[in-house]
């Protein structure tokens, strides 16, 4: 496999025995010049990967948090287009920080498959998590992302038998993104023992990193699934850190981004704390 | 499609329909999702369980529906014969019910214990917690907050029966935002769960599932216009929300490429407006809710929200195979608006003595207009999907009157 962002930041990880802290926003909530604020003080908080949302309107498999993070941007004016371009700026200033776009398969398919790949590849995207493209439909743009040299993760689900597993493996690059709950983002939390029994049924059958999410609500959690794995995935909690600094007219408060930002120091602390 | 000359060959094994159609679901579903397929499968062609369905749909649902010549519709129209397949007189009150019945059946049989559905008029809602009620089993209906307030009559009904109705109020509270918060409902309770979707969309096994409980309409219409005038029909004319009464009406006729068939779409306030709910006709492809078929969206992607005053036909989508079908050119789709419908609601009701559904008086105020370009020995069979008391309350205020 050629030297990706994200293996080589995953290699880096593992040679300082600690696991990544993965912070999902969405690109645009809640306005523009917020979202970029927040994305470009990512890694400098403590972020070793980002996930940015690329909004929809129809996003099944979020819960409240997310879903209104989502409807923020749209009223923002985000779109593809300008998730792409705040990509493009964050690589001026950042060239090794991994980030990965994730959401539905809809506007991917509205803007067109290979002129987005293209156009992501070129903006500096490393990856994609298509929360509504199961193996079934690799056709669609898993293949052709990876055809381009971008990794296409899969997520793994508690539903999964090995046959399955086996299948999502054989498929994965990247890493293989463990969604710890049945259900959707930021509604329940982990359980611990779990987690860690699926941790080891995914590496016997796959050798890339293993991300836990969908669970993870405190600093706490992600201390503790960040030990269980090779990386902490945490979301709905960071955004629910911009819901709760927005006043009454739903603008962004002044200090909301220190606020967010410092929240995501605290997880990164937490991360760090647990393969010292 | 492999075989050039059938309408009816569809899906293929990944669920498609040409490029319509698929699997496009988070992968906590997939697993559940195969084993939809794999139990309908078992059951479709299983002599023992079609019985079980062909007795409930006898002496439960109230099977055959009559296909009733409508004397003074048809003499309104001063064209084709008019006919209209009743399932307005099935228990309940609709189509809909068809469909309940068999995955009710096939929801047993996989051993699950709690029902969820979607509901835009309630008629998809009522029957669903009709069958849940038939068989024992905890029913929860998903339902916009829009949409509660104009079907009042069957949201009780659905309570009465012992379901929960839950409120949906993201996005603009009808039918699309309620099938979201139902598919985020499966991925939560997957080990218990059985979603019986409502109409011919969803992932795959859903549109070929549901198309296969319904396409009984189509079957017994022909039959009884064979037997009532001897020959096909020249028409057929059905309403299209998701499209399961219109495709149950069409199926068994695709391949009688004599027999022209219109589904009608609805205009809400033109399709030259922003408001209507045409994914055909004023849509383009897209992937939403499992499956890749016309949509109302926007430049980036995003799904506009559909309007209609009628509430089963306010959604942004539409049937895969309704895609399909349109693309390759088999059937044609009109669209009716709100005031059209209204007034053939009136027209209907005051005519033939039949108080049609909202959704049906779509179909209703196409086939007149088509009726009358027609000559008085040709055939016009138009589908009563449902019967219009649940929408009263709506009609009246489109009139002015204050209950
Ligand atoms: C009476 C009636 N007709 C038609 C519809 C539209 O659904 P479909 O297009 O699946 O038949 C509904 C939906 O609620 C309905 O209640």
């Amino acid at each position: 496999m050629s030297q990706t962002r994200l293996k080589t930041r995953f290699d880096q990880l593992k040679a300082e025995g600690r696991s990544a802290l993965v912070t999902f926003i969405t690109a645009g909530d809640p306005d523009l010049a917020t979202s970029k604020k927040l994305l470009m003080g990512m890694p400098g908080a403590g972020a070793d990967v980002i996930e940015l949302g690329m909004p929809f309107s129809d996003p099944m498999a979020d819960g409240p948090a997310i879903q209104l993070g989502s409807q923020r941007a749209l009223a923002a004016g985000m779109n593809l287009k300008n998730v792409l371009a705040m990509v493009r700026e964050f690589r001026q200033a950042d060239n090794d920080t991994p980030i990965v776009l994730m959401g539905y398969f809809n506007p991917i398919y509205s803007y067109g498959v290979d002129g987005f790949l293209k156009d992501a590849a070129q903006a500096g995207v490393d990856g994609f998590i298509i929360v509504d493209l199961p193996p079934e439909e690799e056709r669609e743009f898993a293949i052709p992302a990876q055809k381009a040299g971008l990794d296409f993760i899969y997520l793994c689900t508690p539903t999964a038998d090995d046959a399955r597993l086996q299948l999502i493996a054989d498929r994965a690059s990247g890493f293989i993104y463990y969604v710890s709950i049945t259900g959707v983002t930021g509604t329940a939390s982990a359980v611990t023992s779990d987690v860690d029994a699926a941790v080891k049924r995914i590496r016997q059958h796959s050798d890339l990193p293993v991300a836990i999410g969908f669970g993870i609500n405190t600093p706490d959690q992600a201390k503790t699934m960040a030990g269980l794995s090779d990386a902490a995935v945490v979301g709905s909690a960071i955004v629910k850190r911009i819901a709760d600094n927005l006043d009454e007219n739903g603008k962004a408060k002044a200090g909301l981004s220190e606020a967010v930002l410092s929240y995501v120091q605290e997880l990164a602390d937490g991360v760090r704390a647990a393969k010292a | 499609m492999n075989t050039p000359n059938t309408f009816m060959a569809g899906p293929d094994e990944d669920g498609r329909f040409g490029i319509f159609g698929g699997r496009f679901v988070a992968e906590t579903l997939m697993p559940l999702i195969l084993d939809v397929e794999k139990h309908f499968n078992e059951v479709k062609d299983d002599p023992e369980f079609q019985a079980q369905v062909q007795g409930y749909l006898k002496q439960y649902v109230g099977r055959p529906s009559p296909l009733y010549f409508a004397e003074r519709f048809t003499e309104h129209c001063g064209g084709a014969k008019v006919y209209f397949k009743r399932e307005d007189l099935n228990h309940t009150g609709a189509h809909k019910i068809n469909s309940c019945i068999g995955q009710i059946l096939l929801a047993k049989r996989m051993g699950k214990k709690r029902i969820i559905a979607e509901t835009g008029a309630g008629q998809h809602g009522v029957a669903t917690a009709t069958v849940c009620a038939l068989f024992g089993l905890d029913c929860t209906v998903f339902m916009g907050a829009t949409d509660i307030e104009r079907q009042q009559p069957n949201v009780f009904r659905m309570k009465l029966l012992g379901a929960e109705v839950r409120p949906v109020t993201a996005g603009s509270g009808t039918l699309k935002d309620a099938m979201n918060e139902a598919l985020r409902d499966w991925v939560a309770n997957v080990h218990d769960t059985y979603y019986l979707i409502g109409t011919v969309a969803g992932p795959h096994p859903y549109p070929v599932m549901v198309r296969e409980f319904q396409k009984i309409i189509g079957e017994e219409a022909r039959e009884q216009i064979m037997e009532q005038e001897g020959r096909l029909p020249d028409m057929l004319v059905a309403c299209v929300g998701g499209g399961s009464n219109a495709m149950g009406l069409f199926y068994p006729f695709l391949d009688d490429t004599d027999v022209r068939i219109i589904g009608v779409e609805a205009a809400g306030h033109g399709v030259d407006t922003d408001e209507h709910a045409a994914s055909l006709t004023g849509g383009r492809p897209g992937v939403l809710h499992g499956n890749r078929t016309y949509l109302l969206q926007d430049d980036d992607g995003q799904i506009i929200e559909a309007h209609s005053i009628s509430a089963g036909l306010d959604y942004p989508g539409i049937g895969p195979e309704h895609s399909f079908l349109f693309d390759a050119g088999r059937v044609e789709y009109h669209s009716i608006k709100d005031d059209e419908a209204v007034a053939a609601f009136q027209l209907c009701t005051k005519l033939e003595g039949i108080i049609p559904a909202l959704e049906s008086s779509h179909a209703l105020a196409e086939a007149e207009k088509l009726a009358k370009q027609m000559s008085k020995d040709e055939i016009l069979v138009v589908n009563m999907s449902g019967r219009g008391d649940k929408d009263v309350n709506t009609i009246a205020k489109a009139m002015g009157t204050v209950l």
